[in-house]
């Protein structure tokens, strides 16, 4: 890794860089579809019109957020064949099939019903509108399904077997889908996304009853997210140490490094904070619990962990990566447990939308979800290095023939259009996410009737549709 | 082996990647025709008319390529390093083309920015598709399993010139959507461009089919081999029938029917090609049946296909369905 100018080292950051842009929109996008699906429901079910404004004010930043993730998802797709080559041949028998039911039951889904979704609300009816919000949602929750399976294909490979011509092939298609790490990975990641949007909600919610505290869909929209982190946050916390326990079995390599541990041996601390240090083989200035590693790990306040010294340098992940981003995601996650017991302790106390305390503390944590989903990410994919198949095929062996320069040149073109692009995205986001729920700012622009006819909140609905359609 | 896998995946990739170029196609060429339709609200009512759609539309390039990498992933891993440039240029240009739907009402003072994006990402977009047409053509560089050639091998003449051709096309596919969806100055204004554009696209059929059989003894021999002769001559007889049924068209009543006669011109351009390729993967160096990921993948993934494309045409269709029809102008979706 000392040549930062390699081919090799060009096209990992390229597709980390690209990588890490996507997965912030779906970890948004799918659980802000599951989201919108909710609110349409209990709208249709309780004719309670602030479900409807909630509604309307999410469905134009899910509009905003999926067009980012489509694109830069177009992108992933491709970028196996350009910079991928060799992977994409040996591996594509094997997960290229999953990679194409994806696109046939998720991306197809997703893209056919969005428009409906979107633009449809005047054109079919309360019930087929409905079915095509479920569809979207049901679309995202199959991606992360299928991709997720070949992510973790990658970690934990099984079914295959390798033919003549050096290509992994399946030898059984159940074992390769449900390989050992993904029923793990699959729980872990939606609740992932599902948290990710409960965050953002909660945030936007708090941000607008501290101005206004009355405001009807602020209100339902900061109770809800603070359900889900009152209740998902600790089972996303047990699933996390399952997964881990899943990831010792499988990948301990990833484990030792996660844990910053070189040395095997019993009775293992655990390593709050210290400064991996892969030259000397030791952890820096480490803040050390005797003997709980061994405990969390191995269920024994004495059992035995394998350190990196078991397996050949060549052979082991980058660790001070790995044990950082793996302390970012922990922390975070237990911070989101914490606010969700707060907020269950003001709720229970009837003083949920009391605390401005707890409000601005929701606020400041709007973004951890993405930030915790970058990290548990770094953890998984540099975790798994040196290999793209885990312990079967290198990254280095896993290239495409093309000259550094060239790599350099579209890692650059990249980098800026992505800032610019989805910098300016998240802008639109933020400027649509501090407009105030439910008082029709979003509607018509100015100098335009607002809700001019129509007394039903259909009728009304549409009505703001086509007026604004007729403003622009 | 009964049936021949690989050569049902063949055609199947073809299909998708010939949906793709048609559906994107109009959607592109929108943003083709974009800096000549000069009133605000025909903008706006021409990027409408696709708005709803052009998500499922780019579907089927995700299709194509993840289809590929699937089913070819010898194919996949020799063409993508090959195409480096022109295929992440046009990933770049569909960013901006895509984005530019919603970024355009989310941003009054910008919006001038970001319809310059829609028009350069359309222009862009196309314009490299072409040249990976072309380049894909004209052969690139094998060794073994890998590509071996440099990273500008694709940029000659005969690339330039699918690029450019492809614009063309994908302007002639917009304008005549338009002739269908539009009514009034705009679909009037579509009508004229369908005409300039048809003219330009039947004389790129014919130069770069001419240079294509240039490019190889196989293609000549594909065309005008002893038993070909009888078919293949049907084909460009069908070119020249539909570009005057095309035309006819335009002068009648405005309506689906250009759209039509635009598609079919594509689809008989993608079987002239098909023809000249076949049984080529990557232009005479790798087969169908060389390139093939082996028939335990083919099948698995048929199985699924079988049952799935047959729906998701269904609700894609359903989609079209429910937004057909003419626009008004400053009827929008937003
Ligand atoms: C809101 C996001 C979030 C939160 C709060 C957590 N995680 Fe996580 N974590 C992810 C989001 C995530 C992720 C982005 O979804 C990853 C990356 C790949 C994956 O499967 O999930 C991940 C990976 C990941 C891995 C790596 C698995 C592997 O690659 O083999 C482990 C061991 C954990 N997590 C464990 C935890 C623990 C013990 C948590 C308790 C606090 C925790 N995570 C909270
Ligand atoms: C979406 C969330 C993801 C994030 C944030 C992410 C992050 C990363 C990072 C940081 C790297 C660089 C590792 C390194 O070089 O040290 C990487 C590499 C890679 N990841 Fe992921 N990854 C994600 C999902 C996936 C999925 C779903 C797949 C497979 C389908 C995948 C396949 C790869 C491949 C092929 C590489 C390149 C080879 C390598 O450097 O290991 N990633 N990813
Ligand atoms: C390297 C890995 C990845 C590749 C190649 C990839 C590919 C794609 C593609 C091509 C699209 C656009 C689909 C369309 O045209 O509608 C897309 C969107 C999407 N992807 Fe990814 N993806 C990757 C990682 C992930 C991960 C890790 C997840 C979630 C766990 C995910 C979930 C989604 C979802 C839900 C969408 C829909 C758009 C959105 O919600 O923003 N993807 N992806």
């Amino acid at each position: 890794m000392s040549d930062f100018m390699s081919a090799e080292f060009l096209a990992r950051a390229q597709f980390a860089f690209t990588v890490a842009f996507h997965i912030i929109f779906p970890a948004f996008t799918i659980g802000l579809a599951s989201y919108l699906a909710v609110l349409e429901g209990l709208w249709l079910k309780t004719k309670d019109d602030a479900y409807l404004e909630a509604f309307r004010y999410w469905l134009k930043i899910f509009a905003v957020a999926f067009g980012m993730g489509v694109v830069s998802g177009i992108v992933m797709s491709y970028q196996f064949g350009t910079n991928w080559a060799v992977f994409s041949d040996k591996a594509g028998p094997v997960i290229g099939p999953l990679l194409g039911y994806e696109v046939l039951s998720a991306f197809f889904l997703e893209a056919g019903f969005l428009g409906i979704m979107l633009f449809g609300m005047n054109k079919v009816g309360k019930g087929l509108h409905y079915f095509a919000t479920l569809m979207v949602a049901f679309g995202t929750l199959f991606s992360a399904f299928w991709i997720l399976s070949v992510n973790s294909w990658m970690q934990t490979p099984a079914g295959y077997a390798i033919n003549d011509v050096g290509q992994f092939v399946a030898a059984d298609w159940w074992a390769v889908v449900f390989n050992p790490s993904f029923p793990y990975r699959l729980v872990h990641m939606v609740l992932a996304a599902y948290l990710t949007t409960a965050f953002v909600v909660g945030a936007v919610g708090a941000w607008h009853l501290l101005k206004d505290r009355t405001n009807r869909p602020a209100r339902i929209m900061f109770s809800m997210a603070m359900w889900m982190a009152t209740i998902v946050a600790p089972i996303q916390i047990i699933a996390g140490d399952m997964h881990g326990l899943n990831t010792l079995e499988h990948q301990p390599r990833k484990v030792a490094a996660m844990e910053g541990h070189y040395e095997t041996k019993a009775g293992v601390p655990l390593i709050l904070f210290g400064i991996p240090n892969d030259e000397e083989e030791r952890v820096d200035y480490a803040i050390e619990l005797p003997n709980v590693a061994s405990f969390i790990l191995t269920h024994d306040w004495n059992g035995t962990i394998q350190g990196l010294k078991e397996w050949p340098k060549e052979d082991r992940p980058p660790t001070a990566v790995v044990f950082w981003a793996f302390r970012i995601m922990v922390g975070l996650g237990l911070l989101m447990a914490a606010l969700g017991l707060w907020s269950l302790w003001c709720r229970v106390r009837g003083k949920l939308h009391d605390s401005d305390l707890l409000k601005r503390a929701a606020v400041l944590m709007g973004p951890s979800g993405f930030i915790a989903v970058l990290a548990g990410w770094v953890v998984t994919e540099v975790g798994r290095q040196p290999y793209t198949v885990y312990g079967l095929l290198r990254t280095s062996d896993s290239l495409s023939p093309i000259a550094a320069p060239a790599v350099a040149t579209s890692l650059a073109i990249f980098a800026i259009v992505y800032f610019i692009v989805f910098g300016a995205g998240t802008m639109y986001i933020l400027r649509l996410m501090g407009k105030t729920p439910g008082d029709g700012s979003e509607g018509p622009e100015k100098g335009h009737p607002s809700h001019a006819a129509g007394t039903t909140p259909v009728a009304a609905y549409e009505n703001h549709v086509s007026k604004e359609g007729a403003a622009k | 082996m009964m049936i021949d896998l690989p050569l049902i995946w063949a055609f199947l990739i073809a299909a998708a990647i010939l949906i793709y170029v048609i559906l994107d196609g109009f959607d592109l060429g929108i943003g083709i025709l974009f800096p000549f339709l000069d009133h605000a609200d025909d903008r706006d009512t021409a990027v409408n008319t696709v708005a709803p759609v052009w998500d499922g539309n780019e579907t089927w390039l995700v299709l194509g390529g993840g289809g590929l990498f699937a089913t070819f992933p010898l194919a996949y891993s020799v063409l993508m390093p090959a195409l480096y440039v022109p295929v992440l240029l046009m990933l770049l240009g569909l960013i901006f083309r895509g984005v530019a739907f919603e970024f355009r009402w989310r941003d009054e003072g910008h919006r001038k920015y970001w319809d310059f994006g829609f028009v350069a990402g359309s222009y862009l977009a196309t314009f490299c598709q072409g040249i990976a047409l072309g380049a894909f053509v004209q052969g690139v560089e094998v060794t073994g399993r890998a590509y071996t050639g440099g990273w500008w091998d694709w940029l000659t003449p005969f690339s330039l010139l699918t690029g450019v051709a492809l614009v063309v096309g994908y302007a002639l596919l917009g304008a005549t959507w338009l002739v269908m969806k539009t009514e009034g100055r705009l679909c009037d204004k579509a009508i004229r461009y369908a005409r300039v554009s048809g003219v330009g696209i039947l004389l790129f059929i014919g130069i770069i089919s001419a240079a294509t059989l240039s490019l190889d003894p196989h293609f000549m021999d594909a065309w005008f081999g002893a038993p070909a002769l009888y078919y293949t001559g049907i084909v460009p007889l069908a070119v020249l029938a539909a570009a005057l049924w095309l035309w006819r068209a335009l002068g009648r009543a405005a309506d689906y029917k250009p759209f039509l006669a635009a598609i079919t011109l594509f689809v008989l351009c993608f079987i002239g090609l098909g023809i000249g390729l076949f049984p080529y993967m990557v232009p005479m160096q790798v087969t169908i049946w060389q390139a093939a990921a082996p028939d335990d993948s083919l099948q698995f993934l048929l199985i699924g296909t079988a049952v799935l494309l047959p729906i998701i045409l269904g609700y894609t269709a359903y989609a079209y369905y429910i937004f057909r029809g003419k626009i008004k102008a400053g009827e929008g979706y937003h």
